[in-house]
């Protein structure tokens, strides 16, 4: 069979969100990869700009809708810094318990996605299941499932009071136990183990080399996590490991998942067993003085990293995000070339991407050697004339 | 010579058309039903595929550009009819009234027919999805029927017989061939799970990976017949192996009046259809979808090779133990 191109995406059952690869096939063989990424931009960082730090917190939730705490702490930790407020140690142990019951309920979103990408439906449906019980306490502790909305210049919204840390202490045991569960599944389930291993292979030397991030690069054996290495929140105080793998492919970062369940249970754990009294807030300037600062946080997907600088206003002069899923995108390219077309639901969604946090747009033009800012209405006879020559060819 | 009124009754009341259509779709319903209830979902009502079947078939139907449309609409109504008239031969209540020597073999070629007319689906559909899925599809048929074959056929050679009813009879006189020939079972009840495309076998209408396959391009009423046919074809397929390898309706022992006999055979029908179908739905709720590749090397190396065995086995004892 020649070579054929197979578009998957922008609207396919393997996409929870617009995304397009043209894939170039022979046979069942991936030739190459041809990658459309960016359908969804929202403009997030610019309306940041327009408005105070009190009101880009829930923006920034927005960027996401698994991991909308990570942005929020990620901008607070720096804005704070730069501020030179240091939040009380109560405010940081939630902000910890919030952090990782959300990598909890993002994770096991991921396996249940990882499983019903190779038509194991019964997995996704138990480990969706069992993610309600991170959800209902997330809800408990904040009042919201989704945008949880718990940071504050400062410190923390919400307190949380005994009877709500009992009722999360009441529910972990079920979760570890069904963790354990999922733990034998990995390592016993045969078509599991069929679909997972040897797939999407990538060495220690090319996820540095292509900058992957979070578990993609701990499956490879880069043992680097921004909780342990710049640590941040209560990370410093809490005992845990860095989960790594040395696989190097699907199955390495489901069991580098996995393991992270494990342990961020365990970090919910001793973070609600050891709950510091006292305040949750400290007094927090309006406006910030000038300067720059990169925060970064490990974020489920891996590193996030935001850039914020700042003019000596209760504004941002400019934030820039770097989602983990950007950092991801080249390596996944890189791992699908030689692999078979069925596999490309799966090694995708290895990285657990999350496609409208990334979407950027930078307009290069390499004939006129120019770029910068361009209008929507610009934009949109770009887009049009694009589309058109599409449908042409 | 029967009666045409009875074998009239036969095609079209019970156990044919009407009888088969209302049982294939209480099957669809049991295992999407056994399904979710492995997967602590609460699953359709009684219902639904019922109520799903009247909705396709008043949908609107979307001409693909530039298809077929005569062979397109024709597809469905050939798969259908081509399991529904299979299951004509497969003994229901007692041996089938059309029964004749080498019925075993009308049977797999009319349960062949789908797959193939899935790949013509797949190739007229001019749908990048369907064209891979068709060719999916009859790459799966090439691994999985050989091995099908020869178990299914072993049982013949077994009973020396080459009618499904006959071979039935023949199950009545020593034990089943569940328990004479467990290697042909298993892979039977494997091979039957390829056929019928479902997990850890639905390599051809992956869903996350090809859309829906062959399906991609059906609407309407097309649609709602291919469903049928695949609906009736799951009967068909649990009924042959309940023929085949469990004795089929009859009992050891004569009972009478004849209409009393008739009951307990039809009970007997049912509820070795609906064991198989259990084991069916469990596989799949408990299994991920496997590849291809993976697929042609498990299927070629381990499971022609122990239909192979089977075969082997069964000609080595006919060859020392002459049947009385």
């Amino acid at each position: 069979m020649a070579n054929v191109v197979i578009p998957i995406g922008p609207q396919h059952p393997a996409l929870k969100e617009p995304v397009n690869f043209r894939v170039i096939a022979d046979g069942e063989k991936i030739v190459r990869l041809e990658l459309t990424l960016a359908y969804t931009h929202r403009g997030i960082e610019k309306a940041a700009e327009a408005r105070d730090f009190i009101r880009v917190l829930p923006l920034l939730e927005r960027v996401c809708g698994i991991c909308s705490h990570s942005h929020a702490t990620a901008f607070a930790k720096g804005i704070e810094e730069i501020m030179g407020v240091e939040i009380p140690p109560r405010a940081q142990y939630i902000r910890t318990i919030i952090a990782e019951l959300e990598r909890m309920h993002s994770h096991l979103l991921w396996l249940g996605v990882a499983g019903h990408e190779i038509g194991f439906n019964t997995l996704f449906m138990w480990t969706w299941r069992d993610r309600e019980a991170v959800q209902d306490t997330l809800e408990e502790m904040s009042g919201n499932r989704v945008h949880y909305n718990m940071n504050e210049i400062g410190g923390v919204r919400c307190d949380l009071s005994p009877a709500q840390v009992q009722a999360a202490l009441a529910r972990l045991p079920l979760l570890e136990e069904r963790i354990q569960k999922y733990v034998a599944m990995v390592e016993e389930e045969e078509t599991m183990l069929l679909r997972f291993r040897g797939i999407g292979n990538m060495t220690r030397d090319e996820a540095l080399a292509y900058g992957a991030v979070g578990p993609t690069a701990r499956a490879s054996g880069v043992d680097y996590d921004a909780r342990r290495d710049d640590p941040y929140l209560a990370y410093a105080d809490v005992p845990w490991n860095v989960v790594t793998d040395t696989h190097g492919d699907v199955y390495g970062r489901t069991c580098v998942r996995i393991g992270e369940l494990q342990e961020s249970a365990k970090i919910v754990r001793y973070c609600l067993e050891h709950l510091p009294e006292g305040e949750i807030r400290s007094p927090a300037p309006k406006a910030a003085p000038t300067g720059e600062i990169i925060s970064r946080y490990e974020a489920p997907r891996g590193e996030l990293v935001h850039f914020i600088r700042t003019n000596g206003t209760d504004k941002v002069e400019r934030l820039d995000i770097r989602t983990p899923t950007l950092a991801n995108w080249t390596s996944v390219a890189m791992c699908l070339a030689g692999q078979q077309l069925a596999d490309i639901p799966v090694i995708v969604a290895a990285i657990d991407p999350c496609l409208s946090c990334t979407s950027r747009i930078t307009v290069l033009d390499n004939n006129e050697n120019t770029g910068g800012i361009i209008t929507f209405d610009e934009l949109r006879k770009r887009n049009r004339a694009r589309w058109q020559e599409e449908e042409r060819t | 010579m029967i009666d045409p009124v009875l074998l009239l009754i036969y095609v079209f009341v019970f156990p044919g058309f009407l009888f088969l259509f209302a049982y294939a779709l209480t099957f669809e319903f049991l295992d999407r039903r056994i399904a979710a209830r492995m997967q602590h979902r609460v699953g359709p009502p009684f219902f639904q595929p019922f109520a799903d079947v009247v909705k396709m078939l008043g949908k609107e139907v979307i001409d693909p550009d530039g298809v077929n449309l005569r062979i397109f609409d024709a597809v469905p109504v050939v798969a259908l009819a081509a399991v529904m008239t299979a299951f004509l031969y497969i003994p229901v209540v007692g041996a089938s009234p059309l029964a004749f020597q080498g019925d075993i073999v009308l049977i797999l070629y009319l349960l062949t027919l789908p797959t193939i007319l899935l790949f013509v689906l797949g190739w007229l559909s001019r749908n990048i999805y369907s064209a891979v899925g068709g060719i999916r599809a009859i790459t799966q048929m090439f691994i999985y029927e050989v091995p099908f074959f020869l178990v299914l056929l072993t049982t013949a050679t077994a009973a020396g017989t080459w009618s499904i009813s006959a071979i039935v009879v023949c199950q009545q006189n020593y034990w089943w061939y569940m328990f004479l020939q467990p290697i042909g079972f298993v892979v039977a009840l494997i091979c039957l799970q390829a056929k019928l495309e479902r997990t850890p076998f639905d390599i051809p209408e992956a869903e996350t990976e090809i859309i829906a396959g062959p399906w991609t391009e059906l609407t309407g009423r097309r649609l709602a017949l291919m469903h049928l046919a695949r609906d009736v074809s799951l009967v068909c397929g649990c009924a042959l192996v309940a023929a085949l390898f469990l004795g089929g309706p009859m009992v050891p022992w004569a009972i009478s009046p004849a209409w009393l006999g008739w009951i307990v055979g039809f009970v007997l029908f049912c509820a070795k259809t609906l064991a198989i179908l259990l084991v069916l739905s469990a596989i799949r709720a408990a299994t991920g979808r496997i590849r291809i590749d993976q697929l042609n090397r498990i299927g070629w190396k381990y499971i022609t090779g122990a239909a192979l065995v089977q075969v082997a086995i069964v000609l080595v004892v006919n060859f020392w133990w002459v049947r009385p």
